[in-house]
């Protein structure tokens, strides 16, 4: 056991060696961003909803730093809010689409033969549908709620987790210690958790970086159409479109919300390319 | 098995795929709650009234009844009318995916062949100065949202400078010169929701085919560098690039449903997001069965292209 912990926060140590300056900024700005997300409440000036002055889109000033939006509430303090919403969200859809994804991608590399060729069979059908579509045929039906977006989204990422997954899976299946634990007589559950998942982790890891940019930036773009988050609760997407018309004004407020995102999606990336580059594991075929 | 063979096996595995679309279209979008009646009558609804709503419909019909039907319908061009405003979609569709079209096809032909060149460019010196900043921009392109780069050009183009409109409206009895002054920012807009993908993957691609023996071989041989790039390793990298193009094209569907919304622009897009703001289900099944079916058939295509430029199998007796 400590031996295992010994390594464990070696390697921590070794990574956090590896780090160029670049990735550690990205990495501190992620930690920023989630802080910020969780202490929404505490961090924020004023109240998202608080209606403080009765001039749109004002200019940034010592009380409203970044100004005020459409309604005359402050920007910093709906960004902040907006923040914790997005966050919020993206991290259920891709935990949602991780359990599911991989759960299903490991039974089916487990299993083989019929079990994986149907399912997967099923699963490329799911792919030849365009996201987006997908999701407006929803909401079209169900109308756009949290709980909807949230299971619509994690579906839609599902079938791309799996995919991954079940790729990973079956190389791992035909390695040598893997026949050693069948010949050993071990069960298909033992071979999952303990040879297949370890051996799976970081490919999987960055997997999760890039699921979680795509719900990120999917549920900006459902909410930047009037289809995701629905007012008066706001996301940054949200943030975006009731904002457009601070444009014409010369005003920047709904690009801050914008950028927002990006530098977010940005982050993660750098993240996991180096998190790829570091391991030169490979994620099988992206789409 | 031969090339015909491999084709055809592709095209009726596609029609397949249309097939399981349309099913799941029609029944995502008649089947969940949400019924149709009680969507047109509103506040309105009786029992009398959904009743006859109902049996106008043909909603009582079952189920596989009515997706026969209606895929007979859709196939033949009859498209409904709208539920909010008993409008002929057919007409309204007609007129706005001739737009969308020429929205689309004014992206690809500028984003194909610059991000074709670009990823060549980036692959000539992999580590190089230039293929540090195209991978580096393409990273942060990737991971904008699709209405970031409209915004900011519409900010400094339309607002700050004041040379292009904001709003993409038309009208008829537009010249081509009005036409191009409103198509310029969408087009731009679009353009960099898909350059990013296709550079890097144009990249990949011909470092992949520089990779290998072959290539090797002629750079052992002492072929120039430039003979060696276009006459050795472009030829091969060929296929891999017109699939990188027509997967990437695809995503043109997610990327003018949101810019079309920007800009307000009449194309099919915009049409779709109100359909479904305003719960409008014939609208949504019929943009929705367009907008897949141009997803299928470019991704059939895509792989048909690379079976094609796959010698081996072109060649095998």
């Amino acid at each position: 056991m400590t031996d295992r912990a010994r390594t464990w926060r070696g390697e921590l140590r070794e990574a956090v060696g590896d780090l160029t300056p670049g990735v550690a900024l990205c990495l501190l700005f992620l930690i920023a961003v989630i802080l910020v997300g969780a202490f929404a409440p505490w961090i924020s000036p004023y109240d998202e909803a608080e209606i403080l002055t009765n001039e749109s889109f004002s200019s940034p000033n010592a009380e409203m730093w970044l100004g005020s939006d459409y309604l005359g509430r402050d920007v910093l303090s709906r960004l902040i809010y907006g923040v914790r919403i997005t966050l919020f969200l993206a991290l259920i859809i891709t935990f949602l689409s991780f359990f599911a994804g991989v759960g299903l991608g490991f039974l089916a590399a487990a299993f083989g033969g019929r079990v994986d060729d149907w399912m997967s069979r099923l699963n490329d059908a799911m792919l030849s549908f365009p996201a987006l579509m997908l999701a407006l045929i929803v909401i079209n039906s169900l109308g756009s709620s949290f709980v909807v977006l949230v299971f619509t989204i994690a579906f839609i990422d599902m079938t791309r987790v799996y995919r991954v997954a079940r790729a990973l899976a079956v190389n791992i299946m035909v390695m040598d210690y893997v026949e050693a634990a069948i010949v050993r007589g071990e069960g298909k559950g033992w071979i999952v958790w303990h040879e297949v998942l370890p051996n799976a982790l970081t490919p999987l890891a960055a997997e999760f970086g890039i699921r979680f940019t795509y719900a990120i930036l999917f549920i900006s773009a459902l909410s930047f159409l009037g289809l995701g988050v629905q007012p008066p609760q706001s996301d940054l997407g949200v943030m975006v479109k009731e904002n457009m018309q601070a444009i014409l004004y010369g005003e920047y407020t709904t690009l801050y919300p914008a950028f927002g995102i990006a530098l977010i999606a940005i982050s993660m990336n750098v993240l996991v390319d180096w998190l790829l580059q570091r391991s030169s594991a490979k994620l099988p075929d992206e789409i | 098995m031969s090339l015909t063979e491999i084709l055809a096996k592709r095209l009726i595995l596609g029609l397949l795929t249309m097939l399981f679309v349309s099913v799941l279209v029609f029944v995502g979008t008649e089947i969940l709650p949400g019924d149709v009646a009680h969507a047109i009558l509103g506040q309105a609804a009786t029992p009398e009234s959904v009743a006859h709503i109902r049996e106008r419909l043909g909603l009582n019909e079952p189920l596989h009844v009515r997706y026969v039907v209606w895929l007979t319908n859709f196939l033949t061009g009859d498209f409904g009318t709208s539920l909010a405003n008993g409008a002929d979609i057919g007409t309204e569709v007609s007129r706005r995916l001739l737009n969308t079209v020429i929205l689309a096809f004014c992206t690809a032909l500028i984003a194909v062949p610059l991000s074709v060149l670009l990823g060549l460019w980036a692959a000539v010196r992999p580590g190089g100065l230039v293929d540090r900043i195209i991978t580096a921009t393409s990273l942060a392109l990737i991971s904008f949202p699709d209405f970031l780069v409209a915004v900011v050009l519409v900010t400094i183009f339309a607002v700050k400078l004041g040379w292009l409109p904001a709003i993409a409206s038309i009208r008829p009895g537009y010249s081509l010169l009005d036409w191009i002054r409103v198509l310029i920012l969408p087009v731009a807009g679009l353009t960099f929701t898909i350059l990013a993908h296709m550079v890097r993957m144009t990249r990949s691609a011909v470092l992949n085919v520089l990779s290998s023996p072959a290539i090797e071989m002629a750079i052992l041989k002492g072929v120039p560098r430039r003979r060696l790039l276009l006459r050795h390793a472009l030829p091969n990298a060929l296929g891999p690039i017109i699939n990188v193009v027509a997967l990437n094209l695809a995503y043109l569907v997610s990327g003018v449903v949101v810019i079309e919304t920007l800009f307000n622009f009449p194309g099919l897009g915009r049409y779709m997001v109100e359909g479904v703001t305003n719960r409008d289900v014939p609208i949504v099944q019929t943009c929705a069965m367009i907008f897949c079916s141009f997803y299928v058939l470019l991704n059939i295509t895509a792989d048909i292209l690379s079976i094609l430029a796959n010698p081996r199998v072109r060649y095998k007796k």
